[in-house]
């Protein structure tokens, strides 16, 4: 299938669907079984000068923008999409330094991110703040120089192993999201400390922590993009890394599929090849069909986005939306196809099952992208009114 | 130091089917695995003492993807040796060519091959061109414990364990996988493997004379044949594990073997 990349791409999507047989596959059911920290494979995809590939080359990456990106994490997850999140976490986190950063931020950070030698992580998310971005509580409270944070986020991806941070917090209560800031926050700053790492149902091999702020005084030089900016800073980052997660579902899907099918055509019952029978060829081309769709919108969406002419926000939400539901539905009926087995943690089917779900969930929940659709929708059917 | 590593292209080892007494292959084909350890050895070598690495073949065009691997891994250069009368040149001519390579690259220190090719496993090109150098060879290292501008001290694997081999250079050696474990090219490393200049040397640039080699090769495949397939096993009956255990046991001991 020819997907027109251009002949970097090719070598990009070769070298890392390589790197997850060889390097990842080994390891994926061991670091989901103990929550081991992927930092190995990290270090593979920056020796292999993958782990920066979206990051400008000024700043020690390759310069290939988010298409490039996508592509890493989609074979990555093809194999495993919970050791695919130390890429897909750091580009979420490394993101908004690109795209609101100042020079000396970008000099300082990005190179070392290039090369593995810091993850990043994002954080906007509280116990009390979910779907709801503009009830953040966490307070950056400005003191001559300097702001005090205090508060607490939940749920960081790469939190505990990152070494900076882009965390939204408000700097006037009374104001609310309208003062709304982002900091980068190294870790070790004095008053910055991480809470339990979470045990969750997938994606195990992904750390997910809690950052906790007492009295942590940051300088404003780590602000980052505008005072008072940091929702629409955290919506933009959205827009450029909700396709790193329909990647995921893609290449998590993608991967369902191959062991779906490799299974169906080996299984024998009622003294035929299980594939030989409707209901699993009906399922399996379901799969593929979905998976075709879904990465054709991602594909399209970054290049859109790459080329920053439109409002990719609509597109963003869609490759979002689509990619994880069929992926939530490709991994059940993998696990269908198995049968028996697919329960089984013997079979890697079982954990594609649980990896899948939180691909509904993060960076907006399905429901959420919906509404995010419908907004702009109407967005557009107002626009037009106004042309007719 | 000026270090040579020597590669062959090979075809995939399930895509090769047996006809009418003829090999064939089909299949993009790869690079000969045992290759893959002489090249990151080559490589650690250049970046431990420095120097540089040349990597080197010899066959048709096809035979290029083998070089570029090595380049994308980082070698510093390619040479292909071929000319088209070349064609089913045997062991003792693909060494003649390769040593007359070497010889024409001039102050070369060490050159390094893969212990075997997997296509015909012959094991020998490593030795034979030792000898048309007429150069120490150390055959089967699996670990360079020390190397200098005048002599190499490996350990050679053998059945049992291994022996220390002291030789002085240039020297000759064949390593097997316990070596090292090879790495993975970078994405530079391959963009720029692809657009790499090889050079190309015909027989008569590396001195061979070209009746011995190709038809004139003095040894000739002349039949191939598949392997016998394996003689099928045989499923024994029962209902119960005990039943099974009875029929087994009756077998081992028809056979003898208990």
């Amino acid at each position: 299938m020819d997907y027109f990349f251009n002949e970097t791409q090719e070598e990009i999507r070769e070298l890392a669907y390589r790197i997850a047989v060889e390097k990842i596959k080994p390891l994926r059911a061991e670091y989901d079984e103990n929550g081991t920290f992927p930092w190995d494979v990290a270090k593979v995809l920056a020796d292999a000068d993958l782990f920066g590939c979206y990051i400008p080359e000024e700043y020690g990456g390759l310069g290939e923008g988010l298409l490039s990106g996508i592509i890493v994490a989609e074979q990555m997850a093809r194999i495993c999409s919970g050791i695919a999140l130390v890429f897909g976490g750091t580009l979420l986190g490394t993101y908004p330094i690109i795209l609101y950063g100042n020079e000396e931020q970008k000099q300082k950070y990005l190179p070392k991110i290039a090369r593995a030698e810091s993850l990043s992580a994002f954080s906007i998310t509280e116990a009390g703040s979910g779907s709801d971005a503009t009830s953040i509580r966490t307070t950056a409270i400005p003191d001559g120089d300097h702001y005090v944070l205090n508060g607490t986020k939940q749920w960081v991806t790469n939190g505990g192993e990152a070494a900076i941070y882009t965390v939204v917090c408000i700097t006037d209560k009374s104001r609310g999201a309208r003062s709304a800031t982002a900091f980068l926050i190294e870790d070790g700053a004095p008053g910055f400390s991480y809470g339990k790492k979470e045990n969750k149902m997938g994606i195990r091999a992904s750390a997910t922590r809690e950052l906790v702020f007492e009295d942590c005084r940051v300088h404003k030089n780590q602000v980052l993009g505008k005072p008072g900016h940091g929702i629409r800073l955290a919506m933009n980052t959205f827009n450029m890394t909700r396709p790193v997660v329909a990647a995921q579902a893609v290449g998590l899907a993608q991967g369902a599929l191959d062991e779906a099918l490799a299974y169906s055509l080996q299984r024998e019952q009622f003294g035929n090849k299980i594939f030989n029978f409707q209901s699993i060829q009906n399922m399996l081309a379901d799969m593929a069909t979905s998976i075709e769709s879904a990465r054709l919108l991602l594909y399209h969406t970054c290049r859109l986005a790459e080329e920053g002419k439109v409002d990719v926000t609509k597109l963003s939400a869609m490759s979002k939306l689509l990619a994880s539901d069929m992926c939530m539905k490709a991994t059940v009926d993998a696990v269908q196809i198995f049968g028996g087995y697919g329960y089984m943690k013997e079979y890697p089917v079982e954990k594609m099952f649980r990896d899948a779900k939180i691909t509904q969930i993060y960076e907006g929940t399905n429901q959420i992208q919906r509404l995010i659709i419908a907004k702009e929708l109407q967005k557009e059917f107002n626009r037009n009114l106004k042309n007719v | 130091m000026n270090i040579v590593v020597c590669v062959k292209k090979v075809p995939e080892i399930d895509q090769v089917t047996v006809k009418d007494g003829k090999v064939a292959a089909s299949g993009a084909g790869m690079t000969n695995p045992f290759d893959m350890y002489a090249i990151e050895e080559a490589i650690r070598l250049k970046e431990n003492v420095g120097g540089e690495v040349r990597a080197l073949t010899f066959g048709s065009d096809d035979s290029d993807s083998a070089l570029r691997e090595a380049l994308s891994l980082g070698a510093d250069s390619a040479v292909r040796v071929w000319d088209d009368s070349a064609e089913d040149t045997d062991i003792m001519g693909t060494a003649e060519i390769l040593a007359g390579a070497i010889k024409k690259m001039g102050d070369v220190n060490i050159v390094l091959f893969g212990k075997q090719a997997v296509d015909n496993d012959a094991s020998s090109i490593a030795s034979a061109a030792a000898g048309y150098m007429g150069l120490p060879q150390i055959l089967f290292v699996k670990k360079i414990r020390e190397i200098d501008d005048s002599k190499i001290v490996a350990e050679r694997a053998t059945e049992n364990g291994f022996d220390v081999v002291e030789s002085p250079l240039p020297v000759i050696i064949s390593v097997v996988k316990e070596i090292n474990e090879p790495r993975l090219p970078s994405l530079k490393g391959k963009m720029k493997a692809k657009k790499a200049r090889i050079d190309v040397w015909t027989l008569e640039d590396v001195g061979v004379d070209s009746s011995a080699i190709g038809a004139g090769s003095p040894s000739k495949l002349t039949e191939a044949k598949e392997p016998p397939a394996r003689p099928k096993g045989e499923m024994l009956s029962g209902e119960t594990p005990e039943e099974l255990a009875e029929a087994l046991v009756s077998k081992l001991k028809e056979n003898k073997i208990i």
